[in-house]
């Protein structure tokens, strides 16, 4: 689903976020990436978001080469994909409704199947009878599921986040952790990064860690505990 | 597990037809900015002000240019010249020259004048009938009074009076039309730079609206960035704007025919009187259905070049960071 050829991503200033990069994900995985902050997670993420073009390098998104997606064909490859953001960005001037439906809006799906979708969407993350509420009024960790309900509307066979639990306190975030872990049962692939390694190993899933731009750890534990979830 | 109901749904998500798609789009784009415009009424309104005097200052210039051309244009006899013909050339002569005149598509009509009619006027007018009495033979010439057609210049009178000027039954022509030509050259003078004005008001509507949106796209900046984010395309996001710059418009269009109707109302009885002296129809001064929707046409086409000015120039460089 996934991958990674000698990627390297170079910023002007000339230091290297991410070096020779090689890595692979399958499909329907659930993989986390860690590394402390400035190790190259984010610019990972903003690669497969194609937010970042890489130096020099392949990726390769469900059989994809990004590197032929055009400019102007950006907005469609992004369609596909599912993102969640530590800070939410949803947009604060209109009820929860509307913020899930938007992909759906920009995709062009009618109001009466989007309605529908919507309504699913959020009644997997637990909101349901949230959905006339402003974003502002509701927690942080709503404000996340909210968030999470928009990037999985469109049903994406990728779902990629970044910090999602970054702003949680650890029940909330092993609550986020626990809907990522529904999508991956019905099929769906997601790549999170997140620095949380005690909740990470709690989850049992593949890690890949990062330090400065470079794999530290090729696979995670594949017998880590997974009473969790039993 | 919430999910598996719902696992039908990963069946590609069903569209409408495209042009479906794209009327829904636009119209609840097109009223979401409506509101958003009605929204802040104040801030909507004083661009929309400024628009319509833009808009409405050259439409009544226009006007006035306009109605002083219909106003000469009644002054007919004032662009009247006499043909004064040779001693010698008879009454029945001077008949078929104003028959063969006639027939020309560039002079409208001809009255024959003869001698002994030109007398008359003069004694009747002037005041010297003794001394006219006096004399033995009629001292005045038969004459033809010739009125121009419409399709005439200025130019093109002259070279008519020039022309019939070397026939050789013709003594001279006198014609003072001169006034005449030198008020339309004016008109078209004044026209001309209310053209130019025009133009350059056109364009500052458009730096007005395209200003406005690019305040509107950077306080929506962040917005912006998420729509692109979650796959919005350029043409997705600039739409609410090209709408914006659609109702700026259309709106600016309205308030300057209200203007320029306000002002004709204010001035109707001076334009009564002043018809009155010319003669004129008291449908001189106003505004036609066409012009009327022109001006609105042009306020729609500025908003739109605006906006979309605006939005090309700033909507690429906003991207997801």
């Amino acid at each position: 689903m996934i991958q990674f050829e000698n990627v390297t991503k170079r910023f002007p200033g000339g230091q290297e976020a991410i070096s020779e990069l090689s890595l692979s994900v399958d499909k329907g995985d659930m993989v986390f990436v860690t590394g402390h902050s400035g190790a190259g997670k984010s610019t990972l993420l903003r690669l497969i978001a194609l937010i970042e073009r890489p130096t020099s390098g392949q990726v390769i998104i469900d059989g994809q080469n990004l590197r032929r997606v055009r400019r102007r064909k950006i907005p469609a490859y992004r369609r596909q994909l599912g993102v969640v953001f530590q800070d939410h960005k949803l947009l604060y001037d209109r009820p929860v409704f509307d913020n899930v439906a938007l992909p759906l809006i920009i995709a062009g799906v009618s109001h009466r199947d989007a309605g529908k979708k919507v309504r699913a969407a959020l009644d997997q993350v637990g909101l349901l009878q949230k959905e006339r509420q402003r974003p502002e009024t509701l927690s942080a960790g709503e404000q996340q599921r909210v968030g999470i309900a928009r990037a999985i509307v469109t049903r994406p066979k990728l779902l990629i986040a970044d910090e999602p639990t970054g702003n949680l306190d650890p029940d909330l975030s092993l609550e986020v952790m626990r809907i990522f872990r529904r999508f991956n049962e019905v099929g769906v692939t997601l790549l999170i990064a997140s620095h949380d390694i005690s909740l990470i190993e709690k989850l049992g899933c593949r890690r890949i860690e990062l330090d400065q731009g470079k794999l530290v750890q090729p696979d995670g534990d594949p017998d880590a505990e997974d009473e969790l979830w039993v | 597990m919430g999910v598996s109901r719902h696992s039908d749904a990963v069946s590609p998500v069903r569209k409408s037809g495209p042009f479906s798609i794209w009327l829904t789009r636009h119209a609840s784009t097109s009223l979401g900015s409506l509101g958003k415009l009605v929204r802040q009424p104040f801030a909507s309104l004083m661009i929309i002000l400024v628009i319509a005097v833009t808009l409405a200052l050259p439409a009544a210039l226009g006007l006035v240019v306009k109605n002083a051309r219909s106003i000469s244009g009644s002054w007919d006899n004032a662009l009247d010249f006499s043909v004064f013909l040779d001693m010698n050339v008879s009454v029945t002569e001077a008949e078929a020259l104003a028959r063969l005149f006639e027939q020309r598509a560039d002079i409208e009509s001809v009255q024959l004048v003869t001698a002994d009619e030109a007398l008359e006027e003069l004694k009747a007018s002037g005041g010297f009938s003794e001394a006219l009495d006096q004399l033995p033979d009629n001292p005045l010439p038969n004459s033809l009074v010739v009125r121009p057609s419409g399709v005439n210049t200025g130019q093109t009178i002259k070279l008519l009076q020039e022309e019939l000027a070397t026939l050789p039954e013709v003594e001279f022509v006198r014609g003072d039309t001169d006034w005449v030509q030198r008020f339309h050259a004016i008109l078209d003078l004044v026209r001309q730079a209310i053209l130019i004005g025009a133009a350059l008001l056109g364009a500052a509507i458009i730096v007005i609206i395209g200003n406005t949106i690019r305040l509107d796209i950077q306080n929506r900046r962040e917005e912006i960035e998420v729509t692109k984010l979650i796959g919005a395309s350029n043409a997705f996001v600039r739409r609410p704007f090209l709408w914006s710059g659609f109702w700026y418009g259309l709106f600016g269009g309205l308030l300057a025919l209200l203007l320029v109707q306000t002002g004709l109302y204010l001035l109707r009885d001076p334009v009564a009187r002043l018809s009155g002296l010319y003669q004129g129809g008291s449908s001189l001064l106003a505004l036609g259905g066409r012009t009327s929707l022109a001006i609105l046409g042009i306020g729609v086409l500025l908003g739109l070049v605006g906006s979309w000015v605006a939005a090309a120039r700033h909507m690429r460089r906003i991207e997801p960071r």
